[in-house]
């Protein structure tokens, strides 16, 4: 994996609105985002009501995911490009769970919804109409996703990573400081795991940061190359973001995204939790 | 817009007893401004939180006590980085010029 076939830029994609090949996607956690101007032919996908399962904590199953992206004109042979705010984390989790259930050309838009209006680049509130589609998905491909048994062996063994703020790593906030103050039942970290923020991968127009400097912000957090990798954060979104550096930016082997993160493991009984701003024992 | 707005969104309906609210406004020449994108640093110019500007260009954070810094990027503008106290049970309310 590499940008070349995962990322691509704003003016990729001014240049390829009118392509048919292309499906833009904005995918946000802020329902009224789209609403209010999106990237012009760009369809919007719901994180939480098109892509949870609203009864089982979960997302959608594979028959839902078909005749959602059916509905909305996708098929099997399109290059999905996924954009949205906060900085591409909801971007990055649809992205992740697409690949999750097998779609072959989906790209990621550097710098998501922020760049595109930080540049003053042309929003629009028209909705494009796409004839129905028939998209079939492939089996999850469960190389990419972390379940909890999982977790709590890879202890001590793999390499874990925590990529919420320092302040909820030590257990000092249960949630990001826009969201509210809800999920985890307590607060702190999955043992060994080191924090390494998803922020410190973009810069501050939410562009991801070179792959030169990538590689060194984990090398220096002491990620090994050689080992297995899970990332974990609230919800699993911006652990999307960051396996998608590691996974598709970086090409670590065998990483894999934790996406019941700290909402289920700090709700779970009979699993150890280490508070403070160190990493805590195996 | 009459420019009446001088600080953060509406509080009423939320009980700040126990938040640490940091909210505002980001204004350009005393207007404000609706596509800006907020961006709340803590003690150690880490990442904690990033909101877009409302359409009256008003902002919130639900913030813990301590020590904050509000790193405002907006098209056609210098960043800019204001320095801001929270503590519980108050709301500290910052106006940002751009």
């Amino acid at each position: 994996m590499s940008r070349d076939t995962t990322l691509v830029s704003a003016d990729w994609v001014e240049e390829h609105l009118d392509d048919p090949n292309v499906v833009l996607i904005e995918v946000d956690e802020d329902v009224e985002a789209y609403d209010k101007g999106h990237i012009p032919g760009a369809i919007k996908l719901d994180w939480k009501k098109d892509l949870q399962d609203g009864v089982r904590h979960d997302f959608i199953s594979k028959d839902r995911l078909e005749k959602l992206l059916s509905e909305k004109g996708v098929s099997n042979d399109h290059t999905i490009v996924l954009y949205g705010g906060n900085n591409n984390w909801f971007a990055a989790y649809a992205y992740w769970y697409l690949k999750y259930y097998g779609h072959q050309n989906l790209r990621l838009l550097d710098g998501g919804r922020k760049k595109w209006e930080l540049d003053s680049r042309e929003l629009t509130d028209e909705v494009p109409e796409r004839p129905a589609a028939t998209y079939r998905a492939q089996e999850p491909n469960e190389d990419i996703r972390a379940y909890r048994d999982e977790v709590v062996e890879a202890i001590g063994v793999k390499n874990l990573i925590d990529v919420r703020s320092p302040d909820e790593y030590a257990g000092r906030l249960l949630a990001p400081a826009h969201l509210p103050q809800e999920a985890a039942q307590i607060g702190g970290h999955i043992p060994t795991a080191g924090n390494v923020p998803w922020s410190k991968a973009a810069n501050d127009d939410g562009t991801f940061k070179s792959d030169a400097e990538l590689e060194q912000l984990y090398t220096e957090a002491g990620l090994d190359r050689d080992k297995d990798t899970i990332a974990y954060c609230r919800i699993g979104e911006r652990s999307s973001h960051t396996w998608f550096v590691l996974s598709e930016l970086l090409g670590y082997r065998n990483v894999k995204n934790y996406d019941g993160s700290w909402s289920e493991y700090g709700s779970l009984r009979g699993v150890p939790v280490a508070v403070g701003d160190e990493p805590g024992e195996a | 817009m009459c420019g009446a707005i001088t600080g953060g969104p509406s509080l009423e309906g939320v009980d700040v007893t126990n938040q640490a609210v940091i909210q505002g406004v980001v204004l350009r020449e005393g207007q404000p401004v609706g596509n800006a994108y907020v961006r709340l640093l803590d003690r150690n110019g880490e990442f904690t939180a990033e909101v877009p500007t409302s359409a009256t260009g008003q902002f919130r954070f639900f913030a813990a006590p301590g020590d904050w810094t509000l790193r405002t990027l907006a098209p056609r503008a210098e960043v800019v980085d204001s320095r801001v106290v929270a503590a519980k049970g108050a709301v500290a309310e910052v106006a940002v010029s751009i």
